[in-house]
């Protein structure tokens, strides 16, 4: 880049793979780890809670766990979150509800399926419930378990924050 | 033009609006929806429509053997999982004509009052939580922790957990875990005082509760309102007290009770006092824990211990039958209720002589207090509806089943 022609006795460092910091205020980078290491460190995701998940959800919002450190914040509206938790059972009848709030949700937009019964149906194998939130939902990160405890929803947020780091030209129109 | 009747002056014309409530609502606790007529601010009409969660647990109960759709009565009602596999194994085992040895039986009571505990905490938390008080929420939530650490440090799991077994417990537990309990609950009382001192004096607390959702004695028993929907008017009933099961014949407590109309502010106090009530129980049960086995000995009915099917023939045979066929049961039809923390949970089962179910039914307290909900609300106003389902303490999973 032009801007820093001259300047190359000025010691750079590293911070991350690719990003280097010159002098206080200079920064050099690419707009794909720019814009990733914006949209993965302040995931906001949408409020709903289908089942027993959304119980072991909760515990992990709440003190114990408590996922603003990650600057994940609940939010109550489609319009103003990333991404979604599946999480609980998804019955035939909830599953264009559960299309519909994803519609809503801006892109980009990510979906983590959340124990047995979103993942594959579970144990419920009926006539009612929906066998997997991946038929009907592009599904981004899948947490085993039923329910998964607090510690698996954190890994499951993790994998999605790794998998945001390594998108390209997801900001672009014309990807 | 003439006036044949006396017209009352209105500035402008006013049109009733129809609003949708979830089903996805932060809350509505789950997936309940409510359709809502507003004149305003008042709720007009309110219809609740449940179903959104309807998973077939009871035709998939039918489909089992009674001892492999234990795990199915976790997800009824999935934030106090203990207290429905306390009823449903009291259920089988009345239907099987057999009874926990006594140790069992205190081991039941210990933990279904644990799982009232967690239960009630997180009806706390949340109904606070729409109210809009958000510290409540994480400091209970941070008690219920240590109950699901004890839960997981019992079972290995913490939500879901398929403890209780019919004829007894899966099993027996350790000092390590009564001392860890103990700690607990000589602790947990200063706890509900923390919360107390947060909510009840409020003053937007008392605001938002006193004079909301009232309902007379006589109308909650007619609306078949049981658990603390029903004590918050001032009936003193309490399945626990009346019709005992496992060792609540043998435990001290107290049946909290309100008044007679009661509101949301009612049934706030009886369930804090309830939380105290389970508090008491769970002491007792430790301190009085009698010696023994935990597993009936009924050789029908109960599977063998898990060291000797590895080690034998014969033993392995009988877990096989037991699995595969299920045990065999003389035909007849059963009810038991218990008191889970909504309300009375009862199970119903008819049998053929097979080892399956020829039905399953579960009497859900959380489907009987959703219908209650236009009662509370109707000629109310919308925000009432908010607090008026966090008292009505719906879980949709037992719901809609």
């Amino acid at each position: 880049m032009g801007l820093i022609t001259g300047l190359q006795s000025v010691s750079l460092v590293e911070v991350e793979e690719g990003t280097r910091v010159m002098a206080p205020n200079i920064i050099i980078t690419s707009f794909d780890k720019l814009i990733n290491w914006g949209r993965r460190s302040s995931l906001w995701p949408m409020t709903f809670g289908l089942a027993c998940c959304a119980i072991e959800m909760m515990a992990t919002y709440a003190s114990h766990n408590d996922l603003d450190r990650m600057g994940i914040i609940p939010r109550g509206s489609p319009r103003q979150s990333d991404f979604m938790f599946i999480a609980g059972t998804v019955t035939k009848k909830m599953s264009e509800i559960v299309r519909r709030v994803y519609d809503q949700m801006p892109e980009p937009r990510y979906v983590i399926s959340v124990g047995s019964c979103a993942n594959s149906g579970g144990i419920f194998n009926t006539y009612s419930t929906v066998q997997g939130c991946d038929t009907f939902l592009p599904v981004d990160v899948y947490i085993p378990g039923c329910p998964p405890r607090p510690e698996a929803f954190i890994e499951g947020i993790i994998r999605l924050q790794e998998k945001i780091k390594h998108e390209e030209f997801r900001w672009s129109r014309w990807r | 033009m003439e006036h044949s009747e006396p017209i009352v002056e209105k500035p402008f014309e006013t049109k009733e609006l129809t609003v949708s409530m979830g089903p996805q609502h932060p809350a509505t606790h789950g997936v309940l929806r409510l359709v809502l007529n507003l004149d305003g601010e008042n709720v007009v009409k309110c219809t609740p429509y449940v179903g959104y969660l309807h998973r077939g647990v009871e035709k998939l109960g039918e489909n089992r053997t009674y001892l492999a759709a234990l795990p199915l009565s976790d997800r009824l009602d999935y934030i106090s999982s203990m207290n429905n596999n306390v009823g449903y194994v009291n259920a089988v085992e009345k239907l099987f004509g057999i009874e926990a040895p006594e140790r069992a039986k205190y081991i039941r009571t210990m933990v279904a009052e644990m799982g009232r505990l967690s239960s009630h905490i997180i009806w706390l938390g949340t109904h606070v939580i729409d109210i809009g008080a958000t510290t409540p929420f994480l400091l209970a939530m941070a008690q219920r922790e240590r109950i699901l650490d004890l839960f997981e440090m019992l079972c290995g799991a913490r939500l879901t957990v398929s403890y209780p077994r019919v004829g007894g417990v899966r099993n027996d537990i350790s000092q390590e875990f009564l001392d860890t309990l103990y700690e607990f609950v000589l602790e947990f009382p200063h706890r509900i005082d923390d919360y107390e001192t947060l909510v009840t004096e409020n003053r937007i607390w008392k605001d938002r509760t006193m004079g909301v959702g009232v309902i007379s004695a006589k109308e909650a028993v007619n609306w078949g309102l049981t658990g603390g929907m029903l004590r918050g008017s001032g009936i003193d009933y309490d399945v626990r007290k009346y019709v005992p099961y496992d060792a609540y014949d043998k435990v001290d407590f107290m049946v909290p009770v309100g008044r007679d109309p009661g509101d949301c502010y009612d049934r706030y106090k009886v369930r804090v006092e309830e939380m105290r009530q389970a508090n008491r129980i769970i002491k007792q049960c430790v301190e009085d824990l009698p010696a023994g086995p935990v597993m009936a000995d009924a050789p029908k009915f109960t599977l063998p211990p898990k060291d000797l099917v590895l080690k034998d023939m014969e033993h392995l045979i009988h877990q096989f039958v037991l699995i595969t066929k299920g045990p065999s049961v003389a035909e007849g039809e059963v009810y038991v209720g218990t008191e889970v923390p909504k309300g009375e949970l009862g199970f119903y089962f008819v049998s053929d002589g097979t080892g399956k179910p020829y039905r399953m039914r579960v009497r859900a307290p959380s489907y009987v207090h959703a219908s209650v909900l236009p009662r509370l609300s109707e000629g109310g106003y919308v925000a009432d509806v908010i607090a008026n389902i966090g008292t009505i303490d719906i879980v949709l999973g037992e719901c809609d089943r």
